[in-house]
């Protein structure tokens, strides 16, 4: 994005919540930022974990995404100040990690992937002294306990030994650790793994609280781009330990929208989804069946350009007197970021203000098959 | 005239009618006391886990059962000795804990794994790192909880000894330097077995098999050594006796308070066999030469471990 771009400075408030490229910290989000990290490369004896990765976070909540060994646990290490990046530097919450780690981890929360909880103690011994460890004073430490599981939704079960917690219930409690000493942002390293997908609902809906509730910044790392899209307001693709998009969630689902319609038949038109595409090829809209997908053949598939695509296809369908049985986006796979992510990577912001309004048809039907 | 609060306000305004409030979330900007006190939490947390206070039932039975076995045995003599008059102790302050050794073996066998393996086996090191103790702060307090922790065990049993001896009207400077070059004695002990306990229990997550190890390394390596200093001594080699005490924590032990402390030596050979001057030097050198290395060794392995 060019500093000089209007939109940068006519929403600000947005902008800042976000996460842009290297360039534009030094217009408008020097003061707010979150994390940077500057050419920040991790090189070890057989493998580069990250490179040269430059990007900026500011408050809010942040996925990071990546297949697994992307490089994502690493960047966290080196963000806690625990481990030296080989070159580059980092900064989290202004503080430099290579020289005040003990600063930042005073002022953060981790939550990690793995399990971490002693199965023989109960929640609330477990945390309090978690927070102790933080440098609470040991009153603080018990009500901001008994404050912070509340939060997480855990209630009488807070007594009982961890061990016989369900996997929900776990992830609540390391949540809650990472979350008791108040800190400005949190990092949370794949929360929903191991969930159902209420749990996994319930924990995604719980992290946005942490912001909008909380108002502490989140980053949240997965390998499912779908389930961030829906949590976060800004999300980092990182493949190889290379940034790959760096950009708004908004942009990500809109740059480029797969429309995909179903009709019903009709006398007059038999194969109405035929009837349907060559109506719309006529208009200029080229369509293609969803193959391999779960009522192939009945579906046609259409790139949206705008808000105007959905129009054309209404009117088409009621010209024709064909039932609309369904027109929804298709989200991205997150493969299909990795496929074109180099050519948007560079342009991570372009041509997003003509997409602010197209919120028709929301309804997230994510392709089969996630996975890094 | 009630403006109508939003939900997050807690203060209620006045003479209005019993509401719940949703207090909302409440931020902390109270002091944050941050590595030293962490520290000392981890090490007062540590040391209450040694005697299974702040934890189940189950596992304050062991080391509770073993504190009193450490401290019957001297109760009894004391009260023989007050009963008879005695003129001293039957047992030298500094002979307490060789006696028993097996008993404080078993201990540190049960509590070292206990402290350091649990944070491994259930991956809690990575929670400490992240935030602002560093491993050398862990390893501090893990090393101090349990010295510590052994102190108490070793130390309670000898005052129980001295004040049976003070009330028995035994000669006052004499109990008092007794008790004090056994306090000595127990503080190098504690330290020794504290470290070699933690640094074999901290490179396996298992608690089973450092319990296995710790027992082995503290109680085999006893009885090889003294079985050889047994063979040398019927051999008529005594000078070389006090040489393989090296080789063992309890030996070690017992060599420095028996060139130092005015013990008699346990070794094979009795006290003709104990360590000169000279070897007993040796002897604190290499006791506090351990002492470092295990600190050294574990600083190494937390270094590792990390996230």
């Amino acid at each position: 994005m060019s500093p000089k771009d209007p939109y940068d400075w006519s929403l600000t408030r947005r902008r800042l919540s976000g996460l842009t490229t290297g360039v534009a910290r030094v217009t408008t989000v020097v003061d707010v930022t979150v994390i940077v990290t500057e050419s920040l490369s991790k090189r070890f004896p057989r493998v580069t974990a990250l490179d040269r990765l430059s990007v900026d976070v500011g408050p809010g909540v942040t996925g990071l995404v990546g297949a697994n060994g992307a490089g994502k646990s690493t960047l966290i290490k080196i963000l806690l100040g625990l481990s030296p990046a080989s070159e580059g530097r980092a900064e989290v919450l202004g503080l430099d990690v290579a020289t005040e780690g003990a600063a930042i981890r005073e002022r953060v929360g981790y939550m990690p992937e793995h399990d971490c909880l002693p199965p023989d103690v109960s929640a609330t011994e477990f945390v309090v002294h978690m927070a102790r460890m933080s440098g609470l004073p040991a009153t603080a430490a018990r009500e901001r306990t008994a404050d912070t599981l509340r939060h997480v939704g855990l209630y009488e079960e807070r007594y009982r030994p961890i061990g016989g917690y369900s996997t929900g219930m776990k992830q609540r409690v390391k949540l809650a650790q990472a979350l008791v000493h108040d800190p400005q942002l949190v990092f949370l390293d794949e929360p929903t793994n191991g969930l159902d997908p209420v749990g996994r609902d319930e924990m995604l809906g719980l992290i946005r609280r942490i912001h909008t509730d909380f108002g502490i910044s989140v980053l949240v790392t997965s390998h499912l781009l779908g389930e961030l899209e829906r949590t976060c307001d800004h999300v980092v693709v990182v493949d190889g330990g290379k940034l790959l998009r760096s950009s708004s969630t908004r942009e990500f689902t809109q740059t480029t929208t797969t429309l995909a319609i179903e009709v019903t038949d009709s006398d007059e038109h038999p194969d109405g989804t035929r009837a349907v595409r060559e109506a719309l090829a006529a208009r200029g809209l080229d369509t293609h069946d969803g193959s391999g997908l779960p009522g192939a053949g009945r579906i046609l598939l259409l790139t949206a350009e705008g808000e105007e695509t959905y129009d054309v296809v209404r009117d088409v369908v009621a010209d024709l007197g064909l039932g609309l049985v369904r027109m929804e986006q298709r989200r991205h796979h997150i493969s299909e970021v990795f496929h074109d992510g180099a050519d948007h990577a560079n342009a991570p912001a372009a041509g997003h203000a003509q997409h602010a309004a197209a919120d028709h048809a929301h309804h997230p039907k994510e392709a089969a098959g996630h996975g890094g | 005239m009630a403006v109508e609060q939003p939900m997050r306000t807690s203060a209620a305004p006045q003479g209005d009618q019993t509401r719940i409030h949703d207090i909302g979330y409440r931020g902390y900007d109270g002091p944050r006391l941050g590595r030293s006190y962490a520290r000392l939490s981890l090490y007062s947390q540590s040391l209450r886990g040694a005697y299974g206070l702040g934890r189940s039932l189950k596992s304050k039975v062991l080391p509770m059962l073993l504190f009193a076995v450490m401290c019957v045995p001297a109760a009894i003599m004391v009260a023989v000795a007050v009963a008879t008059k005695a003129k001293d102790l039957p047992v030298d302050y500094t002979r307490y804990a060789i006696i028993m050794q097996a008993v404080i073996s078993l201990y540190v066998a049960s509590q070292a794994p206990q402290s350091v393996s649990r944070d491994l086996r259930f991956k809690t090191v990575p929670l400490y790192f992240s935030r602002p103790i560093r491993a050398a702060d862990y390893v501090q307090a893990k090393f101090a909880a349990l010295a510590s922790a052994l102190l108490v065990l070793t130390a309670a049993p000898l005052l129980v000894l001295y004040i049976g001896a003070l009330l028995a009207k035994m000669d006052f400077t004499d109990q008092t330097k007794g008790f004090g070059q056994g306090l000595v004695s127990v503080v190098l002990l504690s330290l020794l077995f504290a470290g070699i306990g933690l640094v074999i229990a901290s490179v396996t997550p298992r608690r089973g098999f450092g319990i296995a190890a710790v027992i082995a390394v503290l109680t085999i390596s006893y009885g090889a050594v003294s079985t050889v200093q047994a063979i040398a001594d019927a051999q008529g080699s005594t000078h070389t006796v006090p040489w393989f005490g090296l080789f063992s924590p309890v030996t070690l032990v017992d060599g420095v308070q028996s060139a130092f402390l005015g013990a008699t030596s346990a070794f094979p050979g009795g006290a003709a066999a104990g360590p000169s001057h000279a070897q007993g030097a040796v002897y604190v050198l290499v006791v506090l030469g351990l002492v470092a290395a295990c600190y050294g060794l574990l600083i190494r392995r937390y270094r590792k471990v990390g996230l």
